[in-house]
C-alpha cells in the first residue's frame, strides 16, 4: 500500500456565522488507521465531509496523494473543479455513513455494483464478480439480492462498507458508522472494520468506540471546538492524555 | 406448508411452536393473566374450539347500503327516461367511437408533452444555476396564471399575430417558412394548449417528489462519484415516483375530463360529439350517459394502471409488496369455500388466510358446525408458525 496519504492544511469551515472548523490541520500516512474523537458539534463529521468534498471549504487545502480535492493545480493558479471532476476524485474517497444510505429500492448486489459501472464505467459482467466476493468479504454472500429494508441495521451498514470499496478508494472515511446499531449489532460492524485496517487500507474513522480506537488506531486524533486538541498513539491520547479537555471527555465516555 | 396444514392431531405441528413467551405465561401458576387456573394446561387449551367473532351491526350495515343501491339500481332500471337502448345504441357509434379516440390520442400526447417538459422543468428548478431556476419558476408561474380556456383560445388564434412561422438563425437568414395554420390546428392547439399548461402542475408534483427523498440519499450518490444524470435517473427519481405516481394519476385524469374544454375550439373529441349528436337528435340524457360511461372506462382502466405503477415503485420501500386485488379476491373465495366445505386450506394460502379458513362457527347459519368440528386451537397456532421471517440472521 503505498498510496491514501492524506493532507489536511488549515482547514476552516463555516456554516453561516457559525465557524465549524477553526484552522484542522492532520496527515494520515498510508495505510494507518486515524480515529477521531471528540464531543458533538467539534466539527469531526465536518472535518469528514470536507476531506472528500461534500461540504467545500471557506480556507485551507486538502490533498490525497499529493493531489488537491476539489482543485487542479496549473503552474501557480489553483482553478476550482466542475462537479464533475468532483465527482471523479471522489471515487477515490469512499465513505460509510452514520443512517448506512443504501439505495432502497437496489438490491445490495446492485448497491455494491452502481458506482464501479456508472462512475468508472467498467464492464458490469467484470464488477458483479467483483460485487459478490465483496459482499461475501462482508458476511453477506447470501444477501445480495436482499433490499436494504430486508436487512439488519449491522447487515445494512456491512453492505454500505462492502458499496464504498467497490470503487476500489484509496482512502476511506466512516462517520460513526456504529451509531445507529443496537449494541449487539455493533461489534460485526466494526470487526468488517478492523479487517480492513489490517489489510493497509487507509482509514479515518470517526468513531465514540473508545475500546476499538486503542485496539486498531495507529493515530488517535481528539477534536474540540472545530480544532485538533491532541493527537498522538492511542496509548498517549487515550491512556494518558495531556490536554485536560481531552481527559474530561474521556472520563465522561469511557 | 402443506404437511402443516394438513395435521389433525392437536399436538402435532404445534410441538415446536416457537412461543416460548406464551408457553411461560401458560404454565407458571405465577402469570397475571391466569392467576387462578395454574391447572390450565398448553395441551388442554390447544384441544378447545376458537369460534370468529360475531359482528351483527356490521350485517344491519350491509343491509341499509343494500336497500339503498337496489332502489338506485332499480329506478335505473324502471325510469323509461334513461333510455336505455339509446344509451346502449350510441355506446359504440362510429363518430362516438372516433371522438373517443381524438379524447385518448389528446389525452396522450399531452401527458407525454406535458411530463417530459414538467421532468425538465423540475430538474432546471432544482439544479445550482439560478439562471435555470429562474426560467423555470418564470415559465410556472405564467402557464399555472392563465386559465387553461383562455390558453387554448389564444394559441388557435396565433395565426392571427404570427401569420408565418419560420426556421432560420435568430435575427439571421430563414431557411424554411410556413403558415401558422398548417402547423397549429386544431388538434396543435389542443396539444399545445393542455400540454403547455399540464407541463408547468407536473413540474411541481416532480419537483415535490424529488424533495421528498432523503438528503442522505443524495449525498451517497455524490460520494461515490455517480454522474450527475446518473444521480437522478437511476437513485433519486425512481424513489421519488412513491409521491409522483399518485398525484400524477390524478393529474393525468384530470386531464382526460379537461380534453373535454377543448369543445371549445370545436374540435371533435368525445364530448363535442356528443354535443353535436344530441343538439341533432335531442336525446341529451342519454348522450351525457354515452359520455360518462367512456370517462368511467377510462378513468377505470387508468386506476388500474396506477395499482400497478405504484406496486412497481413501492419494491424497496416495503418489505413484502401488498397482494394484488386479484391474489385477495381468489384468498378470500379460497377461505369461503374451506368454511363451507369443512375441508382443508388450499395450501397456496398465505399463513394468516389459512388461519381464517380453519376457524369455523364464523358462518353461523351452517347447522352441522356445533357437531362437525374438526379444527382445533392446535391446527392454527401450527399453521401459524411457518410464516416466513423477513429479518433472518439479524
Amino acid at each position: 500500500m503505498t498510496t491514501g496519504l492524506l493532507e489536511v492544511h488549515g482547514v476552516h469551515k463555516s456554516y453561516g456565522t457559525l465557524e465549524v472548523l477553526s484552522g484542522v490541520d492532520l496527515t494520515v500516512k498510508p495505510g494507518e488507521v486515524t480515529v477521531i474523537l471528540g464531543p458533538s458539534g467539534s466539527g469531526k463529521s465536518t472535518l469528514l465531509r470536507v476531506i472528500n468534498h461534500l461540504e467545500k471549504v471557506d480556507r485551507g487545502f486538502v490533498a490525497l496523494d499529493g493531489d488537491l480535492i476539489g482543485y487542479a493545480r496549473k503552474g501557480d493558479t489553483l482553478r476550482e473543479l466542475k462537479e464533475k471532476d468532483i465527482l471523479k476524485q471522489r471515487t477515490q474517497i469512499g465513505f460509510v455513513f452514520q443512517n448506512f444510505n443504501l439505495f432502497p429500492h437496489l438490491t445490495a448486489l446492485e448497491n455494491v455494483v452502481e458506482a464501479p459501472v456508472s462512475a468508472q464505467g467498467r464492464p458490469r459482467a467484470e464488477v458483479e464478480v467483483e460485487a459478490r466476493a465483496l459482499l461475501e468479504r462482508v458476511g453477506l454472500a447470501d444477501k445480495a439480492d436482499a433490499r436494504p429494508r430486508q436487512l439488519s441495521g449491522g447487515q445494512q451498514q456491512r453492505v454500505a462498507i462492502a458499496r464504498a470499496l467497490a470503487t476500489k478508494p484509496r482512502l476511506l472515511l466512516f462517520d460513526e458508522p456504529t451509531s445507529a446499531l443496537d449494541p449487539e449489532l455493533v461489534g460485526e460492524v466494526l470487526d468488517v472494520i478492523k479487517g480492513l485496517a489490517h489489510e493497509g487500507t487507509t482509514l479515518v474513522v470517526v468513531t465514540h468506540e473508545i475500546g476499538f480506537a486503542r485496539e486498531v488506531a495507529d493515530t488517535v486524533v481528539f477534536m474540540d471546538a472545530g480544532v485538533v486538541v491532541e493527537q498522538g498513539p492511542p496509548a498517549q491520547v487515550i491512556d494518558a492524555p495531556l490536554h485536560e479537555r481531552t481527559r474530561a471527555f474521556l472520563d465522561k465516555v469511557l | 406448508m402443506s404437511s402443516t396444514l394438513a395435521t389433525g392431531t392437536p399436538t402435532s405441528g404445534s410441538t415446536d411452536t416457537p412461543a416460548p413467551a406464551a408457553d411461560a405465561a401458560l404454565t407458571a401458576p405465577t402469570a397475571p393473566s391466569t392467576p387462578t387456573a395454574p391447572s390450565t394446561t398448553r395441551t388442554e387449551l390447544e384441544s378447545l374450539r376458537i369460534v370468529a367473532a360475531r359482528h351483527p351491526g356490521r350485517w344491519v350495515a350491509v343491509a341499509a347500503v343494500a336497500v339503498v343501491l337496489a332502489m338506485i339500481v332499480s329506478s335505473l332500471a324502471t325510469n323509461q327516461r334513461w333510455e336505455w337502448s339509446i344509451i346502449v345504441q350510441y355506446l359504440t357509434w362510429p363518430s362516438v367511437l372516433q371522438g373517443l379516440w381524438a379524447t385518448l390520442r389528446l389525452t396522450a400526447v399531452a401527458a407525454v408533452l406535458g411530463f417530459g417538459l414538467g421532468t425538465v422543468l423540475a430538474l432546471m428548478r432544482l439544479s445550482r444555476s439560478p439562471h435555470l431556476q429562474w426560467v423555470s419558476w418564470a415559465y410556472t408561474w405564467v402557464f399555472r396564471s392563465v386559465p387553461l380556456i383562455l390558453q387554448l383560445l389564444l394559441w388557435y388564434n396565433l395565426a392571427y399575430l404570427y401569420p408565418t412561422l419560420s426556421l432560420g438563425i435568430p435575427f439571421g437568414p430563414e431557411f424554411t417558412e410556413f403558415s401558422t395554420l398548417s402547423v397549429i390546428n386544431k388538434f396543435g392547439a389542443a396539444v399545445l394548449g393542455l400540454g403547455l399548461s399540464q407541463a408547468a402542475y407536473s413540474a411541481e408534483i416532480i419537483r415535490a417528489g424529488i424533495l421528498s427523498v432523503d438528503q442522505g440519499q443524495h449525498e451517497a450518490a455524490a460520494a461515490l462519484g455517480i454522474p450527475r444524470s446518473r444521480q437522478s435517473l437511476r437513485i433519486v427519481l425512481p424513489q421519488a415516483m412513491r409521491t409522483i405516481v399518485p398525484t400524477s394519476v390524478n393529474e393525468i385524469i384530470g386531464l382526460v375530463k379537461g380534453t373535454s374544454v377543448v369543445y371549445v375550439l370545436a374540435y371533435g373529441e368525445l364530448f363535442y360529439t356528443i354535443g353535436v349528436i344530441y343538439g341533432r337528435n335531442l336525446k341529451v340524457v342519454p348522450l351525457l350517459m354515452v359520455a360518462a360511461i367512456w370517462y368511467l372506462i377510462i378513468t377505470t382502466v387508468i386506476t388500474i394502471v396506477q395499482f400497478y405503477v405504484e406496486r412497481h415503485y413501492a419494491k424497496g420501500a416495503v418489505r413484502t409488496l401488498p397482494p394484488t386485488p386479484l391474489q385477495v379476491l381468489r384468498w378470500n373465495a379460497l377461505v369461503v369455500w374451506a368454511r363451507l366445505t369443512k375441508g382443508e386450506a388450499h395450501p397456496s394460502l398465505p399463513p394468516a388466510y389459512a388461519a381464517r379458513a380453519a376457524i369455523r362457527g364464523g358462518l353461523t347459519w351452517s347447522p352441522g358446525h356445533l357437531t362437525r368440528t374438526s379444527k382445533t386451537a392446535a391446527d392454527v397456532v401450527g399453521q401459524s408458525t411457518p410464516r416466513p421471517s423477513h429479518r433472518e440472521g439479524a
